[in-house]
C-alpha cells in the first residue's frame, strides 16, 4: 500500500490552562488516513477539536505526542505541500483579489508577471476574473471565500486542508461553491481533508466520512466510505437513495455526540 | 451649515472688536484689526515670519519623521519579542507617564539652542503615540492571517514584510492626525521655552513686551498651519488606505 498522503498517526493534542488550572486534552489518540487523491470529511459536534486536528496536519501545531506524516515522512514545521483554506477571513486586506491570489507565488519568488497571469488564470477560474482590483472589503462573502480557494489551490498542493470553509455562506452560494470545488478536485484529484459539521455537505462531497467524539479528548469514532458514484451534484445527491441509506447510519453514530457535546457546552 | 459656521466665527470677531474699543479690554485681549495688521506685516509687507515659519516647520516634520520611524521600529520590534517587551514593560510604561515637555530644559543642554533640541522634545511626543499603536497593531494582527501566510510559504521576513508591517501601517496611520498635531506642539512648547527663532520664539518675544495683538497673530497662524497639516495627513491616508473600508461606504462599480 502506497504511503498516505496525510497521516495523523495517535495525535493527541493537551493544552496547559492559561490560569494554572486542569489542562485540556482536546484530542486524544486520534488516528486518521487520507490517501492521495481521496477526499475525505470529518464531522463532529461543535468545539470537538475538529480545527485542532487540522491544525496539526497543517504542521501549524505541534501534537503532544504522536506524530504526522507526509507521504511518509514526517513532519516538522509547516506542512509545505498542503494548501489550508481556513473558516475566517484570511485575505490580507491590503491586497487586491489578484495580489493576494497571487501571494503564494510571491513568497515562493515566482517572476511578478508569471505570477499575475497564473493569478488571472485562477480568478477566472473561481469566477472572479474581472474583479482582479477589488480589496477584500469590496468583495461578497462569497467571493472572499473564492479568492481564498484560488489562492489556496495557485500553489498547487498535494494536500488540501479545508477548514468549515463554506460555514458563513448562504445555501444557494455555498451549494455553487461545493460544486465548483467538486470540479475543480476531479480535475486534479488531490488529497483533501474537509472539515465540516454539516453531515449533508460532508457525504455530498467526500470518498469518506470520518465522524469525531465530543469533545474533550475527541477520537475518531467512525470511519463510513461514500460510494455514492461521482459526479455529483451536491444539490441532486441528496435525493439518493444511498445517500439517505448513508446519512442515516453516520447520524446514528454522530447523534449521541451531538448531544453530548451539546450537554458539556450547557454545562460550561 | 457653512452659513452657519462662517457666521459663528463673524460673531466671535465683531463681538472681540466692539469690546477691544474698551482699552483696558484691549490691553488683555488685543484687538483684531492690529493682529490682521501683525499678520499682514509678517506675511506681506515686511515678510519676516518666513524664516520663523520655516523653522518650525521644519521641526515639526523632522521630528515627525524621525518619531514615526523610530516608534514603528520600536512597536515591531517589541510587539515581536516577547522576551523584549517584558524586559522593557515597566520602563515604557513610565516613560509615557512621565510629562515628557520637563525633558525641554535638557534637551536645551545637550543639543543646544538651535532646531535639534525642539526636534527631541516632540520627538518624545510623537514616539509614543506611534510606539503604542503599532505595539498594540502587531500585537492584533489577526492569527488567521499570520497562519494563512505561513500556510502560502511566506516565511519570517516575508511575515514581518507583507502581513505585519501592513497591519502596523494602517495603525500608524490612525494615529497620524494626533502624532502631527504633537510634533507640532513640541516644536512651538520647545521654541516657547527657549529658542532664537521660531513661531514659538516670535510670541515669546511678544509676550516680553505684553505685545497681545503679536502673540494673537502668533497662535492664529499657529492654528492655521496646524489645519493645514491635518489636511495634507487626510489627503496622504486616502491615497495610502484605499484598501481599508470606510463605514457606510458603499460598493462603486
Amino acid at each position: 500500500m502506497p504511503d498516505a498522503a496525510l497521516l495523523l498517526d495517535k495525535i493527541t493534542c493537551t493544552f496547559k490552562s492559561t490560569q494554572g488550572g486542569q489542562s485540556y486534552t482536546a484530542v486524544k489518540e486520534a488516528h486518521v488516513a487520507i490517501a492521495p487523491g481521496e477526499f475525505v470529511s470529518v464531522v463532529g459536534p461543535t468545539g470537538c477539536g475538529k480545527s485542532t486536528l487540522l491544525n496539526v496536519g497543517a504542521g501549524l501545531l505541534s501534537p503532544s505526542s504522536g506524530q504526522v506524516k507526509v507521504f511518509g515522512q514526517v513532519l516538522d514545521g509547516i506542512n509545505e505541500r498542503a494548501g489550508y483554506m481556513f473558516q475566517g477571513e484570511a485575505l490580507l486586506p491590503w491586497r487586491s483579489a489578484l495580489d493576494n491570489v497571487t501571494a503564494g507565488l510571491e513568497f515562493a519568488h515566482v517572476p511578478k508577471a508569471d505570477a499575475a497571469a497564473q493569478g488571472k488564470v485562477w480568478l477566472k477560474r473561481v469566477g472572479l476574473g474581472g474583479f482582479e482590483n477589488r480589496y477584500p472589503h469590496q468583495m461578497s462573502g462569497g467571493m472572499r471565500k473564492r479568492a481564498m480557494l484560488a489562492q489556496t489551490l495557485i500553489r498547487n498542493p498535494d494536500i488540501i486542508l479545508m477548514d468549515e470553509p463554506f460555514s458563513a455562506l448562504d445555501i444557494q452560494t455555498r451549494q455553487l461553491m461545493e460544486n465548483e470545488v467538486l470540479d475543480l478536485w476531479m480535475a486534479q484529484r488531490k488529497a483533501v481533508l474537509f472539515i465540516t459539521h454539516d453531515l449533508d455537505e460532508a457525504i455530498a462531497m467526500s470518498d469518506r466520512v470520518v465522524v469525531l467524539s465530543a469533545g474533550p479528548a475527541t477520537h475518531p469514532i467512525g470511519d463510513f466510505v461514500i460510494d455514492i458514484p461521482r459526479p455529483r451534484d451536491v444539490a441532486e445527491v441528496r435525493t439518493n437513495a444511498r445517500f439517505i441509506e448513508l446519512h442515516a447510519a453516520i447520524w446514528d453514530v454522530l447523534r449521541e455526540e451531538v448531544l453530548k457535546g451539546y450537554a458539556q457546552q450547557k454545562r460550561a | 451649515m457653512r452659513f452657519w459656521q462662517v457666521l459663528i466665527l463673524v460673531v466671535i470677531i465683531a463681538a472681540w472688536h466692539f469690546a477691544s474699543q474698551n482699552v483696558n479690554f484691549a490691553f488683555f485681549f488685543g484687538k483684531p484689526s492690529d493682529v490682521v495688521q501683525v499678520i499682514w506685516a509678517w506675511f506681506i509687507t515686511d515678510g519676516s515670519i518666513y524664516r520663523h515659519l520655516w523653522i518650525t516647520l521644519s521641526e515639526t516634520v523632522l521630528a515627525f519623521v524621525i518619531g514615526t520611524i523610530s516608534g514603528l521600529a520600536f512597536g515591531l520590534w517589541l510587539g515581536l519579542s516577547r522576551g523584549a517587551s517584558m524586559l522593557f514593560d515597566p520602563y515604557i510604561k513610565a516613560l509615557n507617564s512621565m510629562p515628557r515637555v520637563i525633558l525641554a530644559p535638557i534637551f536645551g543642554m545637550w543639543f543646544g539652542l538651535g532646531i535639534w533640541s525642539k526636534v527631541a522634545l516632540a520627538v518624545t511626543l510623537v514616539f509614543f503615540i506611534v510606539f503604542f499603536n503599532v505595539y498594540q497593531g502587531v500585537r492584533e494582527v489577526s492569527a488567521t492571517l499570520l497562519d494563512n501566510a505561513r500556510m502560502l510559504g511566506a516565511n519570517r521576513k516575508q511575515l514581518l514584510r507583507h502581513v505585519y508591517i501592513p497591519s502596523a501601517t494602517s495603525w500608524v496611520f490612525s494615529s497620524l492626525h494626533t502624532s502631527v498635531g504633537l510634533a507640532f506642539v513640541g516644536a512651538v512648547v520647545g521654541e516657547y521655552l527657549g529658542s532664537a527663532a521660531g513661531v514659538g520664539y516670535l510670541i515669546l518675544q511678544a509676550e516680553g513686551t505684553l505685545d497681545v495683538n503679536t502673540v494673537f497673530a502668533g497662535i492664529i497662524v499657529l492654528t492655521i498651519f496646524a489645519l493645514i497639516l491635518d489636511g495634507i495627513v487626510g489627503l496622504v491616508e486616502k491615497r495610502l488606505l484605499v484598501w481599508k473600508p470606510s463605514a457606510g461606504e458603499t460598493e462603486k462599480i
